[in-house]
């Protein structure tokens, strides 16, 4: 099912296909009009997605076929070794962490992970954690700390879940206690928001030296739906909110809450999702290497004054 | 979800506003009983009759714990921005400028320093009666400045929470508040300066998600409705009745999650005690006092 405004690049790859099967079928020469078509086709699907509405991103962000957490950490990382559980309540699958290698180093991931279909989308909760999930983190955070290895995250979640048993394991103590042992880490730390970066259940695993955005990523305090139904009291204002809460990766690089955003290919990353898999390993390199020579109390130093600065006020003594 | 009522609301209704200024007389949301609004107020915001704890006014709140006298304001001198340039059913400045006006500060909280029988602290009041207490980037601002004047002072660091969560107006920014405010908490620890929270009704959301549940010790007033995602929401999702005092104070007691629910009038004896014995020191008389039901002779605020 394509998105809305995806429908005329839809059509016109279509007419694009029919027209080669229709030559090759007979045996006539169109390359002329089909490479016209494809240049109509590359500016299109330029246009509209340099002009996407912040709802249109949103929409972009969720897409299905957009690559998962694991889908990154098959594609990027080498000897993926698993990890599970929490050690407390039991393993949470929204979030997947273990040990992999990456450009000649070995790091510890965190991922949260939406499903890839129906069956999957259930089995990982939607990408939203229970308590256990963040205490796996956590466990993560220390494993890394204590062997001296940087920490990646990949952050994609509507949000941590809001139920009744996740709400008695502590989910607000958990979350506030995982952003504080990730801000702790003496070692280099990369978040990569890939998809939804949901309020304070993305956060708890984005307390990053360097945190990254896909280009159509989102990250908000507040879901544009959930936003809606509280200020305009209806949620299917959410094109609206979405536009209030500037929840783009662009949005949020103005802000300073991201450092970097990742371009995606053309049409958004489920469109090619190799392609944008491949960006998100060289933004990886590049961060991970830049980080590799920081002494252990620096990196956590300026982890410290990264998340310390955020935020905008005004003095006011100054003003009058 | 408190920010939701809040923002929901055309007028002020009692549970959401300061229930001292208009009318004499009300009648309380726990036990019916008719009640002196005089009363209520001298009996630090409790239900003269059942022991009710009402919302408490800021200024009252710190008059309730502060040594009479021994306030001394720090936060005030920073004002909301507008990041977003966020437009709702009204812009985010406007909105401020209501609510600024209201409650006479210029964002939804008020720190200082104060001794607690004579323990200095550094004290964080949250103010639900500006917009839900919500946190943007003043707030924020305000908490971490005050946790690490604390950690320079020598003083222990008390909170008291009341939140709807993040103030949505602003965005992410609200929501990196969160680690901001956890960061700053950092210079505590390292010099073994003491941080306690007293979670209140309600706290919810980012705030619970943050410096509220950080501290070293975390007490809870009775019947607080403390959470991370509203009840409301909760039931959206999971189409199904809650149970019986869920997300309720002494519901998380039982949970393992809070130190201890502490009534109000024992809340200051408590604070200090727990302070001085954190710190290495004996208790003094005054805060092994058990009742000391602390009437609003005004500490200057
Ligand atoms: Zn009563």
């Amino acid at each position: 099912m394509p998105l809305p405004f995806e429908r005329p690049i839809e059509d016109l790859e279509a007419k694009i296909r029919d027209m080669r099967s229709y030559a090759a079928e007979q045996r006539i020469d169109l390359d002329e009009e089909i490479r016209l078509l494809e240049t109509r086709l590359e500016r299109l699907k330029v246009q509209t997605f340099a002009d996407l509405s912040r709802w249109e991103r949103v929409q972009v962000a969720r897409a299905p076929g957009r690559p998962t957490g694991l889908d990154y950490v098959h594609s990027l990382f080498g000897g993926f070794q698993e990890l599970h559980g929490d050690r407390t309540l039991g393993d949470d699958p929204a979030v997947v962490t273990g040990l992999a290698r990456f450009d000649g180093r070995t790091v510890v991931v965190v991922a949260q992970q939406k499903g890839r279909d129906t069956k999957e989308n259930i089995h990982r909760n939607f990408g939203m954690s229970h308590p256990s999930g963040y205490r796996k983190a956590m466990r993560m955070f220390d494993l890394a700390d204590r062997f001296g290895h940087p920490v990646v995250t990949l952050i994609d979640t509507p949000g941590a879940y809001p139920g009744i048993a996740a709400e008695e394991q502590g989910q607000a103590w958990v979350i506030a206690e995982s952003i504080r042992r990730m801000s702790r880490l003496r070692v280099p730390a990369v978040s990569v928001v890939i998809g939804e970066g949901g309020s304070g259940g993305a956060l708890a695993i984005g307390v990053a030296n360097r945190v990254l955005i896909l280009e159509n990523a989102t990250y908000s305090v507040i879901s544009p739906e959930s936003c809606a139904a509280i200020l305009w009291r209806d949620a299917a204002e959410a094109p609206k909110a979405a536009e209030a809460l500037k929840l783009t990766a662009r949005d949020l690089a103005e802000l300073d809450v991201v450092d970097r955003v990742i371009e995606e290919p053309i049409g958004g990353a489920h469109k090619d999702p190799a392609a944008a898999m491949r960006s998100v390993g060289a933004a990886l390199r590049e961060e991970l290497a830049a980080l590799a020579s920081e002494d252990p109390e620096a990196l956590r130093r300026a982890r410290h004054d990264r998340f310390r600065r955020l935020g905008r006020y005004v003095e006011l003594d100054a003003v009058a | 979800m408190a920010l939701e009522r809040w923002f929901r609301r055309s007028r002020p209704t009692r549970s959401d506003d300061d229930p001292s200024p208009a009318g004499l007389w009300l009648k309380c949301e726990a036990c019916s009983a008719q009640i002196y609004k005089k009363d209520l107020v001298a009996a630090a915001y409790l239900c003269p009759e059942c022991g009710h704890h009402y919302r408490m006014p800021v200024e009252a709140r710190i008059a309730s714990l502060a040594d009479e006298g021994s306030f001394e304001r720090w936060s005030g001198r920073l004002g909301p921005a507008d990041p977003l340039a966020f437009h709702d059913t009204e812009a985010y400045p406007d909105r401020m400028k209501r609510v600024q006006e209201k409650q006479g500060r210029p964002d939804a909280i008020l720190t200082g320093a104060a001794t607690l029988h004579d323990e200095p602290v550094a004290l964080v009041v949250m103010d639900f009666f500006f917009a839900g207490g919500s946190m943007g980037s003043v707030v924020g601002e305000e908490i971490a400045r005050a946790a690490e004047r604390a950690a320079d002072e020598d003083r222990s660091l008390v909170a008291i929470t009341a939140s709807g969560g993040a103030r949505m107006q602003e965005g992410a920014l609200s929501l990196m508040q969160l680690a901001k405010t956890t960061v700053a908490l950092e210079g505590l620890a390292e010099r073994r300066l003491p941080y306690v929270s007293v979670l209140t009704d309600p706290t919810t959301g980012g705030v619970t998600a943050s410096f509220a549940t950080l501290g070293d010790l975390i007490f809870a007033e009775p019947r607080a409705l403390i959470c991370f995602a509203g009840p409301r929401v909760i039931q959206q999702t999971i189409k199904q009745d809650l149970p019986e005092g869920f997300q309720r104070a002494e519901f998380l007691l039982k949970k393992g999650m809070l130190d201890d629910v502490v009534p109000r009038p024992r809340l200051k004896a408590t604070l200090a005690r727990s302070l001085r014995l954190l710190r290495g020191r004996a208790p003094v008389a005054a805060d092994l006092a058990e009742e000391e039901v602390e009437s609003t002779h005004a500490a200057s605020v």
